[in-house]
């Protein structure tokens, strides 16, 4: 076992509803959506119209400064519905599918072993898995021109009721073995795999070939890659590293293994408000109404008020609201489904005891009760306030970073302070934790979009 | 509580912007707040939040400062009737001290809020809660016998000057309780300097037991005369602000501040350690039987030291806001509270100013720290 980074700060929201190793259901699904808002950085050009049809892994968006850059469809069907919104922004191509998963050719499997790193990454282009990798700075679509100093994907989500990587993994050694041989060829750096102290041993993935594995221990975010980046190896000004999830190397894994475009994975179902949390088989872009009897819809009353209820894409620190008509995202690995907070609590901040109520502060008791997990819902719990209270971001971000001040610096607009007080470091998912224990109840992960924006704008 | 709910319906549209009242939009929403945790959900970023809010946060400061306040009540009434050599019962002193008090924590709060509900109006705010605070702050560095009008005074002095005019709560660069006991201070020095002002009653010249001065300690080492016990002085039975004279009861303050979290432990640990070495080095620098010489724990448990590094000290908005700043920050205003009592002849407590001082140098001293943050992660660029 390599040397074990261990990271004291952090915190592990106890949530409700984590799903149970099993596969409830295995989903063919009805329709698809391909969402470009999924992609950051992506200046989408459509390839496809209403009607035509496609195939699972036919191109469907190209983006525009990189037109190698390629996002294809994950199912056969046809293009249904273009979704548009404000200024005819593209919000979602949906895709009837015909159940028949009919595959592009491709000829990844010819080159598997044999193939140079130029064609490596042209098949990776042409077949549309490029657009799964990230880059970072910034978390955007990586750059096929640009040399990264490594790749680097967390083998872990630590993120609250995310999917157990090593359950949904279980069946897929062979495709993430080919998926980091491929990789650790066209990156000079290598392939860094980060692991938690507590699944290490159980996990297949310590097994990999011709990967790093890093092995860290601590509360959330340590299974974020970019913290774990921070501490393998940090990113610098003018340094790119690349990262991908789990999901996207099983699928380079299988499409240099079979030729297949195929995105299937296994995915939880969790939160407080699902009846029998646990893990699903399907693609990406699902209709939430897939899994809508997961959901405990029951009316629910809380302190006097009737609550709705929330479906989000993703976990609850850093998914999408995106309702009971919404599409999962195409980089989230679990369905939350949790109660809405549209209540009014009588004298609520005064109250002493609120058992019901979670803090990581000990004004609240929840700290007499560490083992016990909440019922959480979406108040904000309070008011917004301008930055008061101070010390507590940097207890829940295991990097050295000083939070506050980055944040600051990002208000400010100053580019400068930005560079050095480290914006090529984080990107949202590093500080949600800052946002959830956050007293003046701050946007912080707006806060960070709007920096690497203005980093981006400035850059370019 | 349906009921309330329903009313607070009904009349909300009267105050929201279009409708009749609907300019006291700030006000109306105020007490909406008050009464109920707003509906309010999540919209972007986490879908959940931790439960602590600032409210939450200023109730455990005002909690911990109760001791402080009943203590100081019952105080009142000792020190008065040890001024007039009478023999009233606990209670009476307590009920003596609470008729005393109270007006000044009625006039601070209506004072003080009334200013921030009219600023958060202009500027279409929410009302902060960081008045709730201040304005127990207030009273309690003040002395019993203040004049409410120069308390009022001082109050607008602290919200407008002190808070407002930097764009509210959050923004301030001087903590606002200090601030108006500043303005006190130094705009009106007869009223509240002297030997008469800390006990009810001394200062109109009534009746008074012979021998009875009712200087502070603090004046009277100064003055180079006896001082009260080390335990009188710890438990608090000795003239002073309010809610200064008992370290015990601030200490079981700053246990519930400690044990919440809400306050840096590392400032009040740094600005006592910063206190007690500059006296340790005073004593052993002191000539024989100067100032310089008081034994360095008294100083501790002597005048405002001990609430200022409680419960001013600790204010994050004013106070350093890096994690190594902290500790440079309230050691050095150990150092500056001890140096002014000791070496500035004019005025015999020194916290005030240094934690004032130290609130000014905060920003320079988190500018150094963020400096070395910014060289260290530059210079992890270099090594590679």
């Amino acid at each position: 076992m390599s040397n074990k980074i261990l990271l004291r700060k952090g915190l592990n929201i106890p949530i409700k509803g984590s799903a149970v190793n099993q596969i409830a259901r295995s989903i063919s699904p009805d329709i698809l959506a391909v969402k470009p808002t999924d992609f950051r950085g992506l200046n989408p050009k459509l390839l496809v119209k209403e009607g035509d049809l496609v195939k699972a892994g036919t191109p469907i968006l190209a983006d525009k400064k990189h037109p190698e850059i390629l996002i294809c469809s994950p199912a056969s069907g046809t293009v249904k519905e273009i979704v548009r919104g404000e200024k005819r922004k593209l919000l979602q191509i949906l895709i009837q599918t015909d159940k028949q998963q009919e595959y592009e050719p491709s000829n990844a499997h010819d080159i598997c072993t044999s193939g140079e790193a130029k064609e490596l990454k042209e098949t990776l282009l042409s077949s549309g898995l490029w657009a799964l990798i990230k880059q970072r700075p910034y978390g955007t679509i990586a750059d096929p021109s640009k040399e990264p100093k490594a790749i680097f994907i967390s083998g872990f989500d630590s993120a609250p009721l995310a999917a157990e990587m090593d359950y949904a993994m279980k069946n897929e050694f062979d495709n993430m073995q080919m998926g980091v041989n491929i990789l650790s060829k066209i990156t000079k750096g290598g392939v860094h795999i980060g692991l938690h102290a507590d699944t290490f041993a159980g996990s297949p993935m310590h097994r990999l070939q011709k990967a790093k594995i890093h092995v860290f221990d601590g509360p959330h975010p340590v299974g974020n890659v970019g913290i774990q980046i921070h501490h393998i190896s940090p990113i610098n000004k003018g340094e790119i590293v690349w990262t991908l999830d789990l999901y996207a190397l099983v699928a380079i894994g299988r499409l240099f293994n079979k030729g297949v475009f195929d995105l299937r994975r296994v995915i939880a179902v969790a939160g407080p408000k699902v009846i029998k949390p646990a893990y699903i088989e399907t693609l990406p872009g699902i209709a939430i109404k897939e899994i809508a009897d997961f959901a405990d819809t029951s009316n629910e009353v809380r302190y006097g008020d009737e609550v709705g209820v929330r479906y989000i894409s993703g976990n609850i620190l850093t998914g999408d609201n995106v309702g009971i008509d919404g599409y999962t995202g195409i980089f989230h690995n679990v369905i939350t489904i949790m109660a809405e907070g549209n209540y009014r609590e009588m004298f609520g901040w005064i109250k002493p005891l609120r058992s019901k109520k979670f803090s990581v502060s000990r004004s609240y008791f929840s700290w007499l009760m560490p083992r016990k997990k909440y019922n959480l819902d979406t108040n904000l719990n309070g008011g917004e306030r301008a930055f008061v209270v101070t010390g507590v971001y940097e207890k829940v971000l295991p990097m050295d970073i000083l939070p506050l001040y980055l944040f600051k610096a990002i208000l400010a607009e100053d580019i400068d302070k930005m560079e050095q007080l480290g914006i090529y470091e984080v990107i949202e998912e590093d500080v949600a934790l800052c946002e959830f224990v956050c007293p003046s109840k701050s946007d912080i992960q707006d806060i960070i979009s709007r920096g690497i924006n203005n980093m981006i704008k400035e850059m370019s | 509580m349906k009921v309330l709910k329903k009313l607070v319906d009904n009349i909300k549209p009267t105050f929201s912007k279009g409708g009749k009242l609907g300019f006291l939009h700030s006000t109306f929403d105020a007490f909406e707040t008050f009464l109920f945790v707003p509906d309010h959900v999540t919209k972007k970023g986490v879908h959940v939040r931790d439960s602590l809010d600032l409210k939450r946060t200023m109730t455990m400061v005002i909690l911990a400062l109760m001791p402080a306040l009943l203590f100081g009540m019952y105080n009142t009434g000792y020190q008065h009737n040890l001024s007039i050599g009478g023999d009233m019962s606990f209670w009476a002193m307590f009920f003596f001290g609470l008729l005393k008090v109270l007006p000044l924590i009625i006039v601070s709060y209506v004072v003080g809020l009334g200013v921030e509900f009219i600023a958060a109006q202009i500027r279409g705010h929410e009302v902060n809660e960081g008045y709730l605070v201040t304005g127990m702050l207030i009273p309690l560095i003040m002395p019993v016998d203040v004049p409410l009008w120069i308390l009022a005074l001082s109050v607008i002095f602290a919200v407008v000057i002190g808070k407002e005019v930097f764009g509210g709560t959050g923004m301030n660069i001087w903590n606002p309780a200090l601030l108006s006991r500043a303005f006190v201070f130094f705009a009106y020095p007869s009223q509240i300097s002297g030997d008469k002002i800390w006990i009810e009653g001394l200062s109109k010249g009534e009746g008074i037991v012979d021998g009875f001065s009712g200087a502070t300690p603090l004046a009277n080492a100064a003055a180079g005369q006896d001082i009260p016990s080390f335990m009188d002085m710890f438990i608090g039975f000795i003239p002073g602000s309010i809610g200064e004279t008992s370290t015990l009861a601030i200490l079981i303050g700053a246990a519930l501040l400690l044990f919440t979290g809400i306050a840096s432990w590392k400032i009040m640990f740094s600005t006592f350690a910063g206190g007690m070495l500059t006296a340790l080095l005073l004593n052993a620098l002191a000539p024989e039987g100067s100032y310089m010489a008081l034994p360095a724990v008294n100083h501790l448990v002597m005048g405002g030291f001990a609430f200022g590094a409680v419960f001013m000290a600790t204010d994050p908005v004013t106070g350093s806001q890096t994690e190594r700043g902290k500790w440079i920050y309230g050691f050095l205003i150990g150092v500056m509270a001890i140096l002014i009592r000791v070496f500035n002849p004019g005025y015999p407590e020194g916290m005030m100013l240094a934690i004032l001082l130290l609130n000014t140098f905060a920003p320079f001293i988190d500018h150094f720290v963020v400096q070395s943050n910014i060289k260290r992660r530059l210079r992890r660029a270099a090594i590679k």
